[in-house]
């Protein structure tokens, strides 16, 4: 309803606990030596964003901010950190792959420079150097706005990525499911022939 | 702002709560529709220090009525010292763990540990905050809700607090640094993720009639009599989905697998001790309290029904409407701890993942479509029976399957059943001992 280019106070007081939690956050998903540490801090790290997304009056991409990053992808990681027991210390000494450092730092740099050269020429992407104003003044919530937009206009780009998660999801089982060994398939050869 | 005066308080059919819905969803709450004075402060400050007070109170009565109500469905007698019907039972429990040693495991990840009982702790607080229950109130030429809070996206947030609530358990059981408390955490993650999934399509079934995810909205769309109440208007069946999901989602019985005392000494709390072993508890019996409060507002109408016509009566007679719907809730909770047993864990996936989520799937479908028009409703309903012979054919073959060649055997079966075969292709009075670990070739070279 307030125009997002006019920020009162509160709203720079939010905006600088939020970025000083998702940057620490992003600082400790690096630095920290404990991977379940690490998952933590991603964790703030959302949540920081999600308050973000509030303050922009996107307060259904907040919720799901939550719901899907935080409440399932992280608590999977977790799980996978947990279960398989990987919470031990590596070495990080050595490199797998060789000059791997340097080649990071280089893909750092130019990643960063392009981020702040479109942020400086933002009409790239939008068409729009800023953005101002509230899409919800217009009587309807963001929440009818975003559904109404995804499932008109961008229905086909939707529909694909539904496709692609399936896909994905489907592979990851056909990978998990192991191959039966040589005696299973000689104890019982009905199976044989179906497993695959 | 032109805000309100549309809705009237106890809201009469048609228009006028179509009006309240949606000036309520695209304004949300009315207290903060003129600004933010000193008066709105207030009031929000007291709404939060009731909530806060009478929450704990609720808690307190809670497990007493738990331990008393349970005592009585087995013969017992129950607490009965502390206190008048040893209603101050619990108050004794309490304090009795405040003064206990706080012990911190040497294995513990000191840090994880402390936080943990708070992760789960804040949601349960948080979540009530939304619940509707009362009606509204003008009052020094403001109007306000009686609840906490009443954001736009209203609903989710119960489902953000939920989410939120695992990381409650699953760190304090990784970060006990011991065994029971870790398979008990696995557990209590795996669950409570695989019943979000249910949890989520019922609730979007009750915001799909209602048009808005405002708690208040949903409350004030079934206002007009209790045959528009949800549970009547969207059929039993959601109802009983979501009430299944959130049990499970609170890990009650008979889905509390993760703490499952015989298996898990005391599941993701074994190590706990004193004051945080406290927080877990109330986080639980808060929780059961908050759900019960959201079950009432999804399908019950919350606040709603009839109101004698006396003056300001209607101010506070729905609130006891709420409080009376939810302790028929808080009874179910005991009654179902009291008479079901725990179910196994492979029962609780397949209920979760086989039968809950696409019943509830398909019910959103049939809602949606009888929501456009009735041949939509009848076209969908017809492929989602097509589609549930395809599924049970599907669950037949694959049990078929397993049960001729397991998954998942239990630990030596395998080597057991080729120690038979040997035995059995050896003939009588071969040692059984002679063809057990040999490796996979040894039983065919053996026969």
């Amino acid at each position: 309803m307030t125009p997002l280019v006019a920020a009162t106070i509160p709203d720079v007081v939010t905006f600088a606990l939020c970025a000083a939690v998702v940057l620490s956050g992003g600082v400790g998903v690096v630095t920290s030596r404990n991977a379940v540490h690490a998952a933590l801090s991603l964790v703030a790290t959302l949540f920081g964003i999600a308050v973000l997304f509030i303050e922009q009056h996107a307060y259904f991409l907040a919720a799901v901010q939550v719901v899907v990053y935080a409440g399932a992808i992280v608590v999977l990681f977790l799980f996978v950190i947990m279960f398989l027991g990987v919470d031990r210390r590596e070495d990080v000494e050595r490199e797998p792959l060789k000059g791997q450092r340097p080649l990071a730092l280089v893909f750092v740099a130019v990643s960063l420079g392009g981020v702040l050269a479109l942020a400086a020429a933002s009409n790239w992407v939008t068409g729009a150097r800023k953005v101002a104003g509230s899409r919800t003044a217009g009587g309807h919530t963001d929440t009818y706005l975003l559904g109404k937009s995804i499932f008109t206009t961008y229905l086909w780009a939707f529909e694909i990525t539904a496709a692609l998660l399936v896909i994905a999801v489907v592979g990851a089982v056909v990978l998990a499911r192991r191959p039966p060994s040589v005696h299973d398939a000689g104890e019982d050869p009905g199976t044989q022939g179906e497993r695959r | 702002m032109t805000h309100a005066s549309s809705g009237t308080m106890t809201a009469a059919a048609g228009t006028a709560a179509r009006d309240m819905v949606r000036t309520l969803t695209t304004h949300g709450d009315p207290l903060f529709a003129h600004g933010v004075g000193w008066f709105v402060w207030v009031v929000v400050l007291v709404k939060v220090l009731v909530a806060f007070g009478v929450l704990l109170v609720a808690v307190m009565l809670m497990i007493w009525f738990e331990r008393k109500l349970i005592s009585d469905m087995q013969s017992r007698i129950g607490p009965n010292r502390a206190g008048p019907w040893g209603l101050l039972q619990t108050l004794a429990d309490g304090t009795k763990l405040f003064f206990k040693e706080d012990l911190l495991p040497a294995q513990a990840d000191r840090f994880v540990f402390r936080l943990a009982p708070y992760l789960s702790l804040v949601p349960a607080l948080l979540i009530f905050t939304v619940v509707p229950v009362g009606g509204t109130v003008d009052l020094g030429g403001h109007r306000f809700e009686l609840q906490v809070a009443d954001p736009t996206i209203g609903i989710l947030v119960v489902l953000v607090m939920s989410s939120i609530a695992v990381y409650g358990v699953m760190l304090a059981g990784w970060s006990s640094g011991s065994k029971y408390p870790l398979l008990g955490s696995v557990r209590a993650s795996a669950q409570m993720i695989s019943y979000e999934a249910a949890l989520g399509i019922t609730t979007v079934t009750v915001v799909l009639v209602t048009g808005s995810l405002s708690t208040r909205a949903i409350v004030q769309s079934q206002a007009s009599a209790f045959w528009d109440w949800n549970v009547l208007r969207l059929g039993i069946v959601p109802f009983v989905l979501f009430l299944t999901a959130i049990t499970a989602e609170l890990t009650r019985p008979p889905f509390d697998l993760t703490e499952a005392e015989q298996e898990l000494v005391g599941g993701f709390h074994t190590e706990y001790s004193s004051i945080r072993f406290a927080l877990f508890f109330l986080a639980e019996f808060m929780n059961v309290i908050t759900m019960s409060g959201v079950v009432v507002t999804l399908f019950f109408g919350g606040p709603d029904g009839p109101v004698p016509h006396l003056p300001s009566f209607d101010i506070w007679f729905p609130t006891l409407w709420f409080l009376a719907k939810v302790f028929v809730f808080l009874f179910l909770y005991v009654w179902l701890r009291a008479a079901l047993p725990r179910l196994r864990y492979d029962q609780l996936m397949n209920l979760g993942w086989k039968y809950l989520i696409p019943l509830s799937l398909g019910w959103l479908l049939a809602v949606a479509g009888f929501l456009v028009d009735g041949w939509w409703g009848a076209g969908i309903i017809v492929g989602a029976l097509v589609v549930t012979g395809l599924l049970v054919r599907a669950f037949s073959v694959g049990r078929l399957r397993t049960e001729r060649q397991p998954l998942l055997e239990p630990v030596g079966a395998r080597a057991d059943r080729r120690a038979l075969t040997v035995v059995s292709a050896a003939g009588p009075g071969a040692d059984l001992a002679t063809g057990l670990p040999e490796g996979p070739g040894s039983g065919e070279a053996g026969g």
